[in-house]
This record gives structure tokens, C-alpha cells and sequence, in this order.
């Protein structure tokens, strides 16, 4: 199986006007590490989901996510903003997005893996990690540990 | 205490997971046992019947409906979005340990009929909470400013509050020392322990405010709290004062927060409209509606007192010392201790020894009571009565305000009673005093200490008295069981 998360899927200066444009900007490189195949689709049940209620958790995180059966591998593509992205929580904009991609029919093992990086985004010295990791493949080899 | 919880939202991927995770943190930092069921997409573990059976509370943490409820029926339950879950668990542990306790014990709990939203803290126990909040907070200054203050008295001798603030005491005159970089030169280490207590007290009230509104509105409650709660200071409104600052700080919030917003706007909401409409109208509300009307009633108390000299002395102790014991350090406090010291500027040292033994009577008489009757106090009261004891007897009468502020319809009338017995048996025996402050470190300067001592003996016991006796009469569940939960925020 591979990994949920490579330095391609990392953007240390994601840039958009709002969580629409961040999260797409995401998705493009989970579809063009071939994990999302429709990026439109997808991205159509990410924003369903962030309808039902805003993604954004206090602390400055973002986690647009859905399951969709435009997605081929449970993948992340992590984010990080230097202005902030507005995802709803209370205190304000998110300076780390998780687009968290999962497929339609995903077996519980991809799940538990899933879980384990959700478990993970409440602690404050992961996050900590995140926001002071150097390079990409360096906050790609921290969130695959994490889950190891 | 057992808990259990369920965890879920929409998608099940990320969110009902993150909420297990910050629910199982908090429960085990404040000491909890807690099994998370969480009805995700990696397929739910359910609960273990057996882990139900015994827990005390249930916690969910769902934005989609929780799945086979009915096996949960008849326990205590905390409901909220999963958010909730995850930005606030540590909330809604407490609250869960709070519901817990308030629950009837017994079989009668499981024999209980399902409320669909589980059983809720009534006004009364919310209001509690609220107060138990900011006193929580509020004790590490009460403790750390208070000890230092009499420390001071220790090492510096009574004069010491004169060596800082300057004034007469025992016919010297003192100058005031203006630069506070220069106390610990001019007035040693008592004067510097001094100084600093008295900056640590200073927070009591905008901390205790603050903390209210922010047991009643979250973070965002917290500035126009202390702002209120600074305001009851400049203005004199002592403690009393705050808790109305730190209740109307957190209704406002509570208020404003109800706005909707829309998405663009919701930003600037917090972070600038909120704090800013917040602030100013609990300043104006406490500087014009209640500023100016506590000044007046101090005017009008200080005329009546004046009026009152020619009274009998036993009569006047009764008042002074129950004004004494009202607000604690509050506007009415103050009133009746100023006339103490303007009595001794007229050469009537009587007085000054009542109100001081009503003035050190409230912490004493209620940590005599948290110790002859402790189930009826939280433990941060017992906590705080150790303290109590060493401030009370320097005549810290602030001491006694985290035990009035957590419930002052049952605190305010025991040391109220308890001042007035010190303050009628001091004048009756004719104790006289010459110091304006001390407590016992003065007592070699009191004329007649003996009487001056069953004075305050009496007034401890009456006070002590007072609190069991009120405490044991009325005692609402909901304030018990809110009690230790206020204990999990510090």
C-alpha cells in the first residue's frame, strides 16, 4: 500500500482566496499524483461536505475531507498558509488544511489509518511539528511517521 | 468517576476521531476513566455493555444521530456538535462529572425514563458553575497575595503598609514611596512583599470577573470580564461589584454571539466586534449604572454613620461590624473601616478595635467552618480555608471572598452575623486600638486584648456557625455537584 502522504502532496505556500481555491488547489496534486481521478467531482463532494458544517477546528486546522468515488488510494495533501484560509472554526482562519481524500468503498484498514491521523491533529506538539517543519518531504515524513 | 462517550459527524473520517482523541485526553488529565465509542468509518468498536453499566455520565459528541441510544437510557448526558467535542473537551468532561454527580444516586438513576436531551443543569447550577469558574481562577491570587501581605506584616512589623503607601502609624508619619522600583531600598524586603501582594490582590476582582464571563461565553467573554472587573475596582464595587461585572460581561457575549453572521463577516465578528461592543457596554453599564449609584450609597453610609455617634457603642459595633462583613473589602467594607480610622484621628480608639476584629472575623469563621464541616465545601475551599486561617489573622479580610463568591446567599449572611458578634463584644469590653491594620501582630498595642481576643473568637464561631448551619439548611444539589467540575478548569 502506499503511503498516505508524499512531498508531492505537500504545498508549504498554499495560496487561494478562500477554502474553495485552497482546497482545489490541493486536489490538484492528489490528481496529479494520479489519486483523484475526476478533480471536479471530487471536489463537488468535499465542498457537499463542508455544507453540511465547516471543517475548521479551533488552533488553526483546516480538514476539508469525503469520501468519493473519484478517489483511487486514501491519500492527504497537507497544506500550509501563511495568511490563513477561512474553514470556519471560532478562532478564526486555518494556517494547516488536511484535504483528506478517501475512497468511496474503502476498506476499514485504509479507515483506521485515516483515524489515526485524525486522532493525531488534536495534539498540539503534532501540529507544532507541522508548522515548524522546513520542506515538504520533511512534513510528509512527519505525518507518515506519526501514523507508523 | 466512569465515563463513557460516542463520537460521529458526517463523514466519519476525521472529526468523530479527533473528538475521541481530545475527549480521552481530557478525561484522563483531570483524572477520569472514559471509553469513546466512535461511529466512524473504520467501522464503530461498540462500547462493552459491562463499561456502560458502570459509568456515571455519557458524553456525546455528534453531529449526526447517535447510533442504539436507547443504551444509555437513565444516565446523566452532556450532548453537543462534535466541535464541541474536540475544541471543548475539557468542558464537557467537567460538565459530564458535574451532571454526573448532580444525578439521584442509587437505582433510582438507571429506573429513570430517557430525556431526549439528557438531563440539563438548571439556572441555578449554571449560575453556580459560572461563579465556581472565576473563583477557580481567581484563588492563586487570593493565596499568593494574601500570604505575602502578611508575611510582610511578619518581617516588616504593622508599619510596613505605612512604609509603602505611606500615612501615620503609632504617631510616625510615613511618606509614600512613589517609584515602586525604589521599594526594595527604602522599605526592604517586607516592603517589597508588600507591594507585590498588593498587586496580586488587585487582580482578584478583574480575574474573578473575567473568569465568570468566561464560564458563561468561552475566550471571547474574558476581556470585557476583566474590563468590567477593573472598572468594579476603579470604582470601588469591591467583589460584589465584579460578580455583577462578570455576569452582565457574559450575557452580553452570550448575546453577540447569537448574531449570525455571514461567512465573510464572521471573522471580523470575533476578532473586532464582539470584544469591542462587549467592552464598552459593560463599561458603561458598570461605570454609569452602577459606578455612580455605589458612590452615592458610600456618601449616604459614611453621613449615616456620622450621624450615628452618639449611639450606644455596643449598637454601633453591630453595624460596623456587619457592614464589615457584607462585601469583604467591598464599598460597604470600606465605609465602616474608613470610620474606624477617622475615629482614631479623633482620638476614639475603640471603634478602630471592632472593625478590625469583624474585618478578620469572615476568613477565619469560614475556615473554621470548612474544617468542622468539609463535606459541605469544595475542595478548593477546603484548600483555600488553610490560607484563610494565616489571612484572617492578619486582617486580610479578603481571605473570605472565594467562599462568598462561589455562593454568597449563604457566605455574605454568615459573615455578616459572625462581624457583628466581634464587633458588638469588642465594644462592649472596650477594646481600643491604635493601629489602623495588623491583625494579631498588633494585638500588644490593643488596650484590653483579652477582651479584644473573645471578640474575635466569638465572631469566628458565629460565622462558622452561620455557614454549617446555612449550608446543611439549604443546600441545592446542583451546587455540589458543580463544585469539583469548576475544580477540572483550573
Amino acid at each position: 500500500m502506499s503511503e498516505l502522504i508524499t512531498a508531492d502532496l505537500v504545498d508549504l505556500d498554499l495560496r487561494g482566496a478562500d477554502r474553495h481555491e485552497a482546497t482545489a488547489a490541493l486536489a490538484g496534486r492528489l490528481a496529479a499524483a494520479g489519486r483523484v481521478t475526476d478533480t471536479e467531482g471530487f471536489l463537488a463532494d468535499v465542498r457537499a461536505r463542508e455544507a453540511q458544517m465547516p471543517t475548521g477546528i479551533e488552533g488553526g486546522i483546516g480538514i476539508p475531507h469525503a469520501r468519493s468515488a473519484h478517489v483511487t488510494a486514501p491519500s492527504l495533501a497537507f497544506g500550509r498558509s501563511e495568511a490563513g484560509i477561512d474553514f470556519g472554526a471560532d478562532d478564526g482562519p486555518a494556517d494547516l488544511v488536511f484535504l483528506i481524500a478517501a475512497p468511496e468503498g474503502g476498506g476499514s484498514e485504509h479507515m483506521t489509518i485515516l483515524a489515526s491521523l485524525a486522532r493525531r491533529l488534536v495534539h498540539r506538539d503534532f501540529t507544532t511539528a507541522l508548522r515548524d517543519a522546513p520542506d515538504a518531504a520533511a512534513a510528509a515524513a512527519l505525518i507518515n511517521s506519526a501514523l507508523a | 468517576m466512569k465515563l463513557v462517550a460516542v463520537t460521529s459527524c458526517p463523514t466519519g473520517i476525521a472529526h468523530t476521531y479527533m473528538a475521541a482523541e481530545a475527549l480521552e485526553q481530557a478525561a484522563k488529565d483531570a483524572g477520569h476513566e472514559i471509553h469513546v465509542e466512535t461511529q466512524g468509518a473504520a467501522g464503530a468498536e461498540a462500547l462493552d455493555p459491562a463499561d456502560i453499566a458502570r459509568a456515571d455520565a455519557v458524553i456525546f459528541a455528534a453531529d449526526v444521530d447517535v447510533r442504539d441510544k436507547d443504551r444509555f437510557a437513565g444516565k446523566p448526558l452532556v450532548s453537543g456538535p462534535v466541535k464541541r467535542g474536540i475544541n471543548h473537551a475539557a468542558d464537557m468532561v467537567a460538565e459530564a462529572v458535574a451532571q454526573a454527580e448532580a444525578a439521584p444516586a442509587g437505582p433510582a438513576a438507571a429506573a429513570a425514563p430517557a430525556a431526549p436531551a439528557g438531563p440539563r443543569l438548571g439556572p441555578g447550577g449554571k449560575l453556580r458553575l459560572w461563579l465556581m469558574t472565576g473563583v477557580s481562577y481567581m484563588l492563586p491570587f487570593v493565596a499568593a497575595g494574601g500570604i505575602l501581605i502578611a508575611l510582610a506584616f511578619v518581617i516588616g512589623g504593622a508599619e510596613i503598609a505605612n512604609v509603602v503607601n505611606g500615612g501615620e502609624f503609632q504617631g510616625t508619619t510615613y511618606e509614600a514611596i512613589t517609584d515602586p522600583t525604589q521599594i526594595l531600598g527604602q522599605a526592604g524586603i517586607a516592603g517589597l512583599m508588600f507591594a507585590i501582594g498588593g498587586l496580586a490582590f488587585s487582580m482578584l476582582v478583574p480575574i474573578l470577573a473575567g473568569f465568570i464571563a468566561f464560564g458563561m461565553a468561552d475566550r471571547m467573554g474574558i476581556a470585557p470580564g476583566v474590563v468590567g472587573g477593573l472598572i468594579a475596582v476603579n470604582v470601588g464595587a469591591g467583589f460584589l461589584g465584579g460578580l455583577a461585572a462578570g455576569l452582565i460581561a457574559g450575557a452580553i457575549v452570550m448575546a453577540l454571539k447569537l448574531i449570525k453572521a455571514n461567512q465573510a463577516f464572521a471573522g471580523i465578528m470575533r476578532i473586532v466586534i464582539i470584544p469591542l461592543v462587549g467592552v464598552f457596554a459593560v463599561g458603561f453599564i458598570m461605570l454609569v449604572l452602577i459606578g455612580q449609584p455605589i458612590a452615592d450609597a458610600q456618601a449616604w453610609l459614611t453621613d449615616w454613620l456620622a450621624g450615628l455617634s452618639g449611639v450606644n457603642a455596643v449598637l454601633l459595633g453591630v453595624i460596623l461590624g456587619a457592614m464589615m462583613g457584607f462585601d469583604l473589602g467591598g464599598p460597604v467594607n470600606k465605609v465602616a473601616y474608613l470610620f474606624g480610622v477617622g475615629a482614631l484621628a479623633s482620638g476614639d480608639f475603640t471603634v478602630m478595635a471592632a472593625v478590625m476584629a469583624a474585618g478578620m472575623v469572615p476568613p477565619l469563621g469560614l475556615a473554621l467552618a470548612s474544617v468542622v464541616r468539609p463535606k459541605l465545601f469544595t475542595q478548593a475551599e477546603r484548600q483555600s480555608g488553610k490560607a484563610a486561617w494565616l489571612l484572617g489573622a492578619f486582617f486580610i479580610t479578603e481571605g473570605a471572598i472565594p467562599f462568598a463568591a462561589a455562593d454568597p446567599l449563604r457566605v455574605i449572611p454568615s459573615t455578616m452575623v459572625g462581624g457583628a458578634v466581634a464587633g458588638a463584644v469588642s465594644m462592649a469590653f472596650g477594646a481600643s486600638l491604635r493601629a489602623p491594620h495588623g491583625g494579631i501582630w498588633v494585638i500588644p498595642l490593643i488596650g484590653d486584648p483579652g477582651g479584644f481576643i473573645v471578640a474575635l473568637l466569638a465572631g469566628t464561631v458565629a460565622t462558622g456557625l452561620c455557614a454549617v448551619a446555612l449550608k446543611t439548611a439549604w443546600k441545592s444539589k446542583a451546587a455540589q455537584a458543580v463544585d469539583d467540575s469548576a475544580l477540572v478548569t483550573i
